[in-house]
């Protein structure tokens, strides 16, 4: 059977980690895709100049990367500000740098570019026609968004939102490189502490794959949600 | 050489973080990142091709295998494939005594072995994909010319696959070239290594990144515009003619 030592517990913590990073890192690259997809069709040119720089910068430079950037940079920066605030101020407090929310921002900020992505093609093959019905009954804007652009969008963007959302997944383990207890910072401390390697590394890998099959699994039943009316698929 | 030297520590002069001796260091963890990337790259390539081939065959004991080896490859994390093959190879037997071992006791062949492994996965599938999308005119118009199977794999399916692929193969190279960052976790001193190094050594996060990321940056494009050349010669048939 396996043993995992007494390093059970704390891999199940791990796992809740890496789960709720993922969800909530998701969650704001969905938000932040949306505004990207709209400044990216915006008809003001500094706004869309804004996300093309956003999207390119962020897509050229790797994950770990910008991870380090954002988390040690921010940590200085957190310090600059409360030693700032005692010199002038003399306000003693110390901001705390949560690695959590760090995470979570860094990873939600590197894949809200990719979602902006997927958004604008999907929101580009929305049939213009069904925009001129909307318009034509009278809707104004955030209506018609909300009943016709959002949910036709939807139908050409899941496919792109899965594959990004499995790739989410799969880089929410980087943040265990910077200092976050995710499951792989568990699996690799015991590793090196028990020189049992796959005892820990294995079963973190399964886990892996049992998320990614439940997500695909829900991406399917989503897919089918938003087909309804299309036929086939 | 001396020229060349002083010329260097001229424009250099005063800047604290960036001196001859930390820009050596970037340089050498770009010929790491460079040959690492490179070696895995082809090699995996090399190891997608059959694979891609084999992926589509009628066998069940076939497919299967590599459906499930292209499974757990790319639903798992990179680190966590590192980590297994970096940790777990003093653990296969005999391994201390074989003639390998002076290689693999080293970071980079570890990491080599794991990145190859993970692009090959994500290769192959690229592939299948490509064959499985070949036009069933061009298979019949092989089949009316009596080419064998081989032939017809050779001559007609594999270069329009390829031809295909292309796109879907250039943002494999980008994320190879990125997901290689990693590699700085197991002790190598790739360029994201380098990076961490001065950053530990100067206290200088955002310096030390930046210039590190703004080198990725020009890597990146470099990739993309020699893909985009590639595809301007390679599917110039499927332009629009105005």
């Amino acid at each position: 059977m396996l043993d995992l030592q007494g390093y059970g517990p704390r891999l199940l913590e791990g796992a809740g980690v890496t789960i709720q990073l993922a969800l909530l890192s998701l969650a704001l690259a969905l938000v932040l895709g949306l505004v990207t997809a709209s400044a990216k069709m915006s008809r003001n040119r500094l706004v869309h100049a804004t996300a093309t720089v956003y999207t390119t910068l962020i897509r050229g430079v790797p994950d770990l990367v910008l991870m380090m950037l954002l988390f040690f940079g921010g940590q200085m920066g957190v310090n600059v500000i409360s030693d700032m605030l005692y010199d002038n101020f003399g306000i003693d407090y110390y901001i705390s740098f949560n690695a959590f929310a760090a995470g979570v921002l860094t990873i939600g900020f590197i894949f809200g570019a990719y979602m902006g992505e997927t958004f604008r093609g999907a929101f580009m093959a929305v049939d213009n026609g069904q925009i001129e019905a909307g318009r034509a009954y009278g809707m104004n804007n955030w209506l018609l968004f909300r009943r016709i652009r959002f949910p036709q969008m939807m139908r050409h963007a899941l496919p792109g939102l899965s594959n990004n959302w499995m790739v989410l997944l799969k880089t929410t383990a980087l943040v265990s490189v910077i200092g976050l207890t995710d499951m792989v910072r568990v699996a690799a401390e015991a590793s090196r502490a028990t020189h049992e390697p796959f005892v820990f590394l294995l079963p973190v890998a399964a886990a892996y794959l049992v998320i990614a099959s439940v997500s695909e699994w829900i991406f399917a039943r989503l897919q089918k949600r938003y087909n309804i009316g299309f036929g086939g698929h | 050489m001396l020229d060349i030297s002083t010329w260097f520590n001229d424009i250099l002069a005063g800047n604290l973080i960036f001196t001859a001796q930390t820009l050596g260091y970037y340089w050498e963890g770009l010929v790491t990142t460079t040959q690492l990337v490179f070696l895995s790259l082809v090699i995996g390539l090399v190891m997608a091709v059959p694979l891609a081939v084999l992926r589509g065959s009628k066998h069940q004991w076939i497919r299967l295998p590599i459906y499930l080896y292209t499974y757990v490859f790319r639903g798992t994390p990179l680190l966590i494939q590192l980590y297994i093959i970096y940790y777990g190879v003093v653990f296969v037997d005999g391994i201390q005594e074989s003639f390998l071992w002076p290689l693999l006791r080293e970071a980079f062949y570890p990491a080599l072995i794991a990145f190859t492994l993970n692009t090959a996965a994500y290769t192959t599938e690229i592939f299948h994909g490509a064959i499985k999308a070949t036009a069933r005119g061009e298979i019949e118009a092989a089949r009316a010319y009596g080419m064998s199977q081989n032939l017809m794999m050779r001559r007609i399916i594999l270069p329009s696959a390829f031809r295909r692929a292309l796109p879907a193969y250039g943002n494999e190279v980008i994320f190879m070239l990125h997901a290689s960052a990693i590699a700085s976790v197991v002790t190598l001193m790739d360029l994201t290594g380098a990076a961490r190094f001065v950053y530990a050594r100067y206290y200088a996060p955002f310096e030390a990144f930046l210039f590190v990321a703004a080198i990725y940056l020009c890597l990146t494009f470099a990739i993309l515009y020699f893909f985009r050349f590639l595809e301007k010669k390679l599917l110039a048939h499927l332009r629009p003619l105005s």
